[in-house]
């Protein structure tokens, strides 16, 4: 093993810069004065200036904020006492079929999602627009929280429960003060994993967005397929830069949750 | 008492599979039988079988194996040989952090870096192939897929190399095998469910790309995803598009019992 070792670090590091190439490559012509992603002509702020100016690109921004966050908190609601449902459901048979009807919509392809919420909205009567995007995010989060909760949930000992039932607390006290705080690092992630997912989707928010309304991801597209503007570069910057302080925003919020449970829990 | 508690819990998320789940593949089931005047109608599942559509669907599939294969054959060795580094969680974070990205971002890039005077052709120049059309191929639209879902596949491999109960390759080792013999009799076939749960991952996503074909393979690869955007959002034929999705929902049923983990 140990003579392949310069070999597999050549690997992973192939690995790595092909991982990374394009997203410093988008960096780098973030600053080209030439405005085009090549020949780098010189170093400009003038595509943030472009950015920072476009009034129409900063409502999207705030759009794509506000839908994350709205849904991010509703579907970790639903995916809470989805969770807690599946959890107290007896029967073998109900369980299963909850769960998998649970992870329908994991599975499903964007576009079939996107499609089918099409049809439903436009059926019920909903107006392609906010409303139809934050209904569909939450749509599709629900299940996510639901899966990153229901492991927190089977790992807590039932003893718990009864202690607390047997000196006499109330069912709502069993679940805010022994239920809810046990799984609390699932429910965090579930949060932050459906933020994730609804800052980046694109394609199911591309068929239930009406002619008025558009998020990060749809606005990105419609200005990608008219060829190469370096203020997407400059965006995608700013991007990159957010998702990196999410990231590690995330980071510890999981270490803290690892540390919590790390007596003795698994290894 | 007990039951009470149940049906309280259940109340909200039941409403959500009901009309987040339920409705929207039985909506899509109805609107498959309709034509684009809006009369019921076999003629879409009729259409569905002339050799456009059926060629579409093989070419669909023939891209999503070839997406996954490749995915695969990089995924694998590097989930390995991440398994093997020091920092190993800290390692497996930045593998997974371009996959954070917005996938039109790095679609995106790679108009630039596949463009005629962008670097993989100045870096053919440097070979003396000299420049070449790589944007708007086939190639690039595999290459660029490849790259978009290649977290995905080391996550699941990674996780189920992590499970594997190291002596097992020591004993493997002990009973004098060869590292490849290791490799093809224990390891491999213990991380299968990684893989399986990877290739699902890929697989069926691959299907249904519709924004890389347009962004990078420019028209020329039409997908089953393309299809039914191209349907329900351009000629608003929804019938059509729907009965193009009840077969990817029937194909991602196969895909999903024939790699489906039994635990």
């Amino acid at each position: 093993m140990k003579r392949n070792g310069k070999l597999s670090n050549i690997y992973l590091f192939i690995v790595f810069i092909i991982l990374y190439a394009p997203i410093f490559y988008l960096m780098y012509y973030s600053f080209n004065s030439g405005g085009s992603m090549h020949d780098f002509e010189g170093f400009t702020l003038e595509w943030y200036k472009e950015v920072f100016q476009d009034t129409r690109l900063l409502i999207i921004v705030l759009n794509t904020f506000v839908i994350a966050l709205l849904s991010a908190a509703i579907s970790t609601i639903l995916g809470v006492l989805g969770a807690l449902a599946i959890m107290y459901v007896r029967r073998r048979q109900v369980k299963n079929t909850l769960l998998t009807l649970n992870n329908v919509l994991i599975v499903s392809p964007d576009v079939i999602i996107g499609a089918s919420f099409l049809i439903l909205f436009t059926i019920i009567g909903i107006k392609l627009g906010f409303t139809s995007v934050l209904l569909s995010h939450i749509a599709f989060s629900v299940p996510i929280v639901v899966i990153m909760v229901l492991p927190k949930l089977q790992e807590m000992s039932p003893t718990l429960i009864d202690a607390a039932r047997d000196l006499g607390a109330s069912r709502w006290d069993v679940l805010s003060k022994v239920i809810l705080p046990f799984i609390t690092p699932g429910i965090f992630a579930g949060f932050f994993m459906a933020l994730t997912y609804s800052l980046d989707d694109f394609a199911v928010t591309f068929f239930v967005t009406g002619n008025g309304f558009s998020t990060l991801s749809v606005e990105i597209y419609s200005r990608a397929r008219q060829g190469i503007s370096l203020s997407v570069n400059a965006l995608s910057t700013l991007l990159f830069l957010f998702t990196i302080v999410l990231v590690i925003g995330y980071y510890f919020i999981n270490q803290k949750g690892s540390r919590a449970k790390g007596m003795g829990v698994r290894k | 008492m007990d039951n009470k508690t149940r049906n309280i819990y259940l109340i909200p998320y039941v409403l959500w599979i009901v009309l987040f789940v339920i409705a929207p593949v039985l909506l899509i089931l109805y609107y498959s039988f309709f034509n684009v005047e809006g009369q019921f109608t076999f003629e879409n599942y009729e259409k569905f079988f002339t050799p456009v559509y059926l060629k579409m669907t093989v070419s669909s599939f023939w891209y999503a194996f070839l997406i996954t294969a490749f995915s695969l054959l990089i995924a694998y060795p590097t989930a390995y040989l991440l398994t093997r580094t020091k920092h190993k969680q800290l390692w497996l974070l930045l593998i997974i952090l371009p996959s954070w990205i917005n996938l039109l971002l790095k679609a995106y890039a790679f108009l630039g870096i596949f463009g005629t005077y962008g670097p993989a052709n100045a870096l053919l120049e440097v070979f003396g192939i000299g420049t070449q059309q790589i944007l708007f191929t086939d190639f690039s639209f595999v290459f660029v897929s490849v790259y978009i879902f290649i977290p995905f596949m080391i996550l699941p491999i990674f996780n189920s190399l992590e499970e594997l109960n190291p002596s097992f390759i020591d004993a493997a080792r002990d009973l004098g095998a060869s590292a490849w013999t290791t490799f093809r009799r224990v390891i491999f076939p213990l991380t299968l469910d990684g893989v399986k749960s990877g290739c699902q991952a890929v697989f069926i996503p691959a299907l249904s790309l519709f924004m890389i074909t347009r962004l990078i393979a420019g028209n020329r690869v039409i997908t089953l995803g393309t299809a039914i955007e191209q349907h329900f959002l351009v000629t608003q034929d929804w019938g059509m598009g729907s009965t193009i999705a009840v077969f990817l929902i029937i194909a991602m049923a196969i895909i999903m019992i024939l790699t489906g983990n039994r635990k």
